[in-house]
C-alpha cells in the first residue's frame, strides 16, 4: 500500500512542478539554515570534558568585598579568579581530591638548532595535579611528581606540535627544552588535546582560542623564576608595590583554580572549608565582610562566564523563525494543493477509502516533500558549515564542523517537520464530503 | 468596491488566510530585528577609530632571555633594547614615523584605570573609566591623531618604566569625549586629574579630537571614546611599535621591519603574527560583526523570498479555484481592471492583518532580544520600514497572479466548470 501512496505522491508531485519545486526550496533554505546556525551553536556549547565536567569545580572567593565591585555593580558576584594568597592557601589545605592553581604564560623557546630564529608559545604554570585531573592525554611520558612541584624542578610538558618542531616528533623525554633562556628537562610529551571551550581557564582565554597549549611548567618554579603571567589581571586597588612580586602581594586577580570533588558529600566538605576559610579571613581582619563563596562545576561555571558567544544564540534564535516561518509556507501550499484534488479524495472516499487511507496518502506526500528539501537541506548545510569559516571569527568557526550526527539531524528535522506541516492539510483533506464533490461535478 | 464580498470569501478558506497572515507577522518579525542588527554591527564597524588608517602598521616582538623588569637596572637594560630598535626602524627609507606604544584601537590588548577629580579616591569609584596608551613624542603623528587644544608632548617629557610600576604620568593627553566628561564646561586644559586613586596630581597638557579604546568587546561600550595618552615608553621583555609608512610604501616598509629587528638583535621572537597592517587589526576586531551581518542578511533574503512565493503560490491556487466565478464576474460587466484590483485588494487586507501581529511580534522578539542578549531597543523607523517592505512585497508577489485572473475571459462563465 505504502508504494502505492508512494506512486500517487510522486504524480501529484509532477503534476504541479512548480508549486512542489516552491515547497522544496522552502524546506531546503529553512532547514539548511537552521542546521549552519545549530553546528556552531553545539560547537561552543558543548561539555569539553563530559565524563567528569560535573566532578571538577571552580572555587570563588570574595576577596574583593561589595567596595571592590565597583559602583555600577548590581550582583553580588564574587571574583571569577584568584589573588595569589588565596590561591596558595587553597593549594596548602589540599582539601581536594585533586587541584591545582594555574596561570597562563607566554614564554620564548629558542631551538637547538643555532640557524632557527627563537618562537613565541602559549601555555600553563600549572601544579602536578593538573594532568591527571584532567585527564590530560600522553604521548610520551607522563606529568611531574609532587615532589617537582615542591622543589621548583626546572620540569616541562610539551605539546606534540611543540615536540614536532623541536624534537622532529620523537620520544624527547629526558631531552632538555629552552624556555625564557633557561633549560628544562622534557617529562612529558601530549598527545592530540585541545579542549574549547578552555574550561581550565576561561578567564585568562576567553573561551575558546585557535592556538594549542604548548607548554606547561610548574607553578612554583614559573613564580620563582619571575615567568610574568599573560591575561588578564584586574585590580580592584592599585598593588602597593611594583612587579610582579608586588603583584603577587596584591589583591589582584590573575589566577585560575580547578579542583577535583568526587560526590555530594565531598562537595559540600569543601564548600563548607571556604566558609571557614573566608571567616578565618574575616576574623583575621583581612577581609571586611561576610564569607561569599562560589563552587561551580564546570557546565555552571561555563554558563556563569557565559562563555557561548551572544551572537551564536541570536543567529539560531533567527534561524529556528525561518525554519517556523518555512513551514508555515509549506503547511499553506500543501493545504492549496491537497484541498484542489477534493474531488479525486472524493471518488477515493465514495469508493470505500476510509480516512485512515486519506492521512496515509497526503502524509506520505508531505514526507516526500520533507525528504527531497532535507537532501536539498544536506546541501545547502554542507555549503553553510564551509561557508562559517570565512564569516564567522576563526576561534569559533573551526569548531563548526558537518558530521554524521548533523547530516542524519538535518534530514530528520526536515522530514519530521514537514510531515507536521502536512498534518492540517491532511486533515481538512480527510474532511472532504464524497457526496458533496461527487453532486457538484 | 466594497470590501464586504471580499471579506465573506475570505471567510469561505480561513486557514489558508490564516497562514498566509501568520507567515507575514512572522517575517515581519524577523525581518525588523535582523535588519536593525545589520544596522547597527554597519554602524559599528564604520566608526572612526580617529587615527589615519593607511600605511599605518604594528609590529609586536618579545626578546628572549630579556630581564625582569623587576629592579632599575634590568629596566635601564630594556629600555636601551627598545630604544635600539626605535632607532632602527626610524632609520628605514620607507618609514615615516615610528612610536612604541602598548596597545592600538581595536587590538585586542588594553590597560584600562580609572580618572578622578579627587586624589586617594577607590580605584573603581573614579569620575571615568580610561584607557591608557603608553608612547613618545611622537605618537600623535605615527597615529595621525588630530590635537584639538594644548600641545603635543616633547621628547623632553618622555619617561620610562618598568610595565609593573605602579608611577602614574604627570602630564597626559586626553581624548575630548574624556576631557568633557570630567570637565562640562569645556576647561580641561591645564586642569589636574587623578589616576587609578594614586595621590600624585596629573595635568592635562593637550586634547586629542578621537580615540578609540582597544578592545571592542560590549564590556568597553561605557567608555569607548575615553582615551589617555601618557608620554612613557613601557618597558617588558616585550614591546609594539605603531609604524607610519611613507605614502604608498606600506608593503615595502612591512617586509623591511624583520630583517631589520634582527640585525639589531637576533634573540627575539618575530612571528607571522608579529607584523600587521591596520587594515588587518580592523578586519580581525570586527570579523564577528561583519559576519553576524553577512548571516543575517542571508537570513533575510531567503525569508523575503519564501515568503515572497509562498504569496505567489496560494493566490495562484485561489485564482484556479475562482475560475469561473471571475469569468462570471467579467461577463456581469466587471472590467479587467476591476479583477486585477480585487486580488490586490484582498492581499492587501491581508497583508495588513499580518503586518500588525508582525509589529507586536517585532516588538516582542526584541524585548525578549533586549532582556536575554543586551540588545538595543528597536526604533520605531525599523518597523515602520518594515510594514511597508512586506505590504509592498505582498502588492509585488501577488500581482502576476492578479494579471493571470484578470485576462479570464467572461466566456468562461458559460462553461461547466
Amino acid at each position: 500500500m505504502f508504494n502505492y501512496y508512494l506512486e500517487l505522491a510522486l504524480r501529484s508531485l509532477k503534476r504541479s512542478p512548480g508549486l512542489t519545486l516552491l515547497m522544496v526550496l522552502a524546506i531546503g533554505f529553512g532547514v539548511a539554515a537552521s542546521m549552519t546556525t545549530w553546528s556552531v551553536f553545539r560547537a561552543v556549547s558543548g561539555d569539553p570534558i563530559p565524563w567528569k565536567s560535573s566532578k571538577l569545580f571552580v572555587p570563588q572567593i570574595d576577596m574583593w568585598g561589595p567596595k571592590g565591585r565597583g559602583p555600577n555593580s548590581t550582583d553580588n558576584e564574587p571574583p571569577d579568579a584568584m589573588d595569589y594568597t588565596d590561591a596558595m592557601a587553597l593549594m596548602r589545605a589540599h582539601r581536594g581530591k585533586l587541584q591545582s592553581a594555574m596561570y597562563q604564560i607566554s614564554p620564548s623557546v629558542v631551538p637547538a638548532d643555532a640557524s632557527k630564529h627563537p618562537i613565541n608559545v602559549s601555555g600553563h604554570a600549572v601544579y602536578s595535579e593538573f594532568f591527571p585531573m584532567l585527564d590530560v592525554p600522553f604521548l610520551y611520558g607522563n606529568g611531574w611528581s609532587a615532589d617537582d612541584d615542591s622543589q621548583r624542578a626546572a620540569v616541562a610538558v610539551i605539546s606534540g606540535k611543540l615536540n614536532d618542531k623541536l624534537f622532529g616528533g620523537v620520544n624527547s623525554v629526558g631531552r632538555t627544552v629552552s624556555i625564557e633562556g633557561k633549560d628544562y628537562r622534557v617529562v612529558g610529551v601530549l598527545g592530540s588535546w585541545n579542549p574549547q571551550p578552555r574550561f581550565y581557564d576561561v578567564v585568562n582565554t576567553g573561551g575558546f582560542s585557535t592556538g594549542v597549549e604548548d607548554v606547561f611548567v610548574p607553578f612554583e618554579r614559573a613564580i620563582a623564576m619571575g615567568m610574568p603571567n599573560d591575561g588578564n589581571t584586574n585590580c580592584s586597588e592599585i598593588p602597593a608595590q611594583s612587579g610582579f612580586v608586588g603583584l603577587q602581594q596584591s589583591s589582584c586577580i590573575w589566577i585560575a583554580y580547578m579542583v577535583q570533588l568526587d560526590d555530594a558529600a565531598a562537595v559540600s566538605a569543601y564548600r563548607s572549608w571556604l566558609d571557614g576559610y573566608a571567616k578565618d579571613q574575616q576574623t583575621a581582619g583581612r577581609f571586611g565582610w561576610a564569607p561569599n563563596n562560589r563552587l561551580r562545576d564546570v557546565p555552571a561555571f561555563l554558563d556563569h562566564e557565559q562563555v557561548v558567544p551572544s551572537d551564536t544564540k541570536v543567529s539560531l534564535l533567527v534561524a529556528l523563525g525561518l525554519l517556523i516561518v518555512c513551514l508555515v509556507n509549506t503547511a499553506g501550499l500543501l493545504l492549496a494543493k491537497f484541498l484542489r484534488r477534493s474531488s479525486e479524495i472524493g471518488v477515493r472516499r465514495a469508493l470505500g477509502a476510509p480516512r485512515g487511507a486519506i492521512y496515509a496518502q497526503f502524509l506520505t506526500e508531505a514526507g516526500m516533500i520533507g525528504l527531497a528539501g532535507g537532501v536539498l537541506g544536506l546541501l545547502l548545510t554542507g555549503v553553510g558549515v564551509a561557508s562559517v569559516s570565512w564569516v564567522l571569527p576563526k576561534d569559533i568557526a573551526s569548531l563548526a564542523r558537518l558530521d554524521f550526527s548533523l547530516l542524519a539531524l538535518t534530514l530528520l528535522v526536515a522530514v519530521v517537520a514537514t510531515t507536521l506541516a502536512g498534518l492540517y492539510p491532511t486533515f481538512r483533506a480527510s474532511r472532504v464530503q464524497p457526496a458533496w464533490q461527487l453532486k457538484s461535478n | 468596491m466594497t470590501l464586504h464580498p471580499m471579506i465573506s470569501a475570505l471567510r469561505r478558506h480561513k486557514a489558508g488566510v490564516v497562514l498566509i497572515a501568520l507567515q507575514i507577522a512572522l517575517t515581519l518579525a524577523i525581518v525588523c530585528n535582523a535588519v536593525f542588527i545589520i544596522g547597527q554591527r554597519i554602524e559599528r564597524v564604520n566608526r572612526p577609530t580617529g587615527l589615519d588608517e593607511n600605511n599605518l602598521f604594528l609590529i609586536s616582538q618579545q626578546w628572549v632571555g630579556a630581564p625582569s623588569g623587576d629592579d632599575p637596572a634590568s629596566v635601564d637594560k630594556l629600555d636601551s633594547l627598545q630604544q635600539a630598535d626605535l632607532a632602527a626602524l626610524r632609520a628605514l627609507p620607507d618609514v615615516a614615523s615610528v612610536t612604541p606604544i602598548n596597545s592600538l584601537p581595536l587590538l585586542n590588548s588594553s590597560w584600562n584605570g580609572s580618572v578622578s577629580l579627587q586624589p586617594g579616591k577607590d580605584l573603581r569609584a573614579g569620575n571615568a573609566r580610561t584607557t591608557f596608551y603608553f608612547s613618545d613624542e611622537q605618537v600623535l603623528s605615527t597615529l595621525g591623531l588630530h590635537l584639538v587644544a594644548g600641545r603635543a608632548f616633547t621628547a623632553a617629557d618622555v619617561q620610562h618604566q618598568a610595565m609593573r610600576d605602579q608611577r602614574e604620568p604627570s602630564i597626559v593627553i586626553l581624548t575630548k569625549a574624556l576631557a568633557d566628561k570630567l570637565f562640562p564646561k569645556g576647561d580641561a586644559l591645564g586642569k589636574v586629574v587623578y589616576f587609578n586613586g594614586d595621590p600624585a596630581p596629573t595635568t592635562i597638557i593637550g586634547l586629542v579630537e578621537r580615540m578609540q579604546v582597544p578592545a571592542v568587546g560590549s564590556w568597553t561600550s561605557s567608555f569607548t571614546w575615553y582615551a589617555t595618552l601618557a608620554p612613557t615608553r613601557l618597558n617588558a621583555n616585550f614591546s609594539r611599535y605603531a609604524i607610519r609608512a611613507k605614502p604608498g610604501r606600506l608593503d615595502a616598509a612591512m617586509h623591511a621591519v624583520t630583517p631589520t629587528l634582527y640585525a639589531t638583535n637576533r634573540m627575539r621572537v618575530l612571528d607571522d603574527d608579529s607584523i600587521k597592517s591596520f587594515a588587518q587589526i580592523r578586519a580581525d576586531a570586527y570579523r564577528a560583526d561583519v559576519g553576524m551581518a553577512i548571516l543575517m542578511g542571508v537570513v533575510c533574503l531567503i525569508l523575503l523570498a519564501v515568503t515572497a512565493a509562498g504569496i505567489v503560490g496560494l493566490t495562484s491556487f485561489w485564482v484556479g479555484q475562482r475560475h469561473r466565478q471571475i469569468g462570471v464576474r467579467r461577463a456581469l460587466g466587471a472590467r479587467k481592471i476591476d479583477i486585477l484590483h480585487y486580488f490586490q485588494i484582498e492581499n492587501l487586507v491581508i497583508a495588513s492583518v499580518g503586518a500588525v501581529i508582525g509589529l507586536l511580534l517585532a516588538i516582542g522578539l526584541n524585548l525578549l532580544l533586549m532582556h536575554r542578549f543586551e540588545m538595543d531597543r528597536l526604533p520605531v523607523a525599523y518597523v515602520l520600514a518594515g510594514i511597508v517592505a512586506v505590504l509592498a512585497l505582498g502588492q509585488g508577489a501577488v500581482f502576476v497572479p492578479a494579471r493571470r485572473a484578470s485576462n479570464v475571459p467572461p466566456v468562461v462563465a458559460t462553461r461547466a466548470a
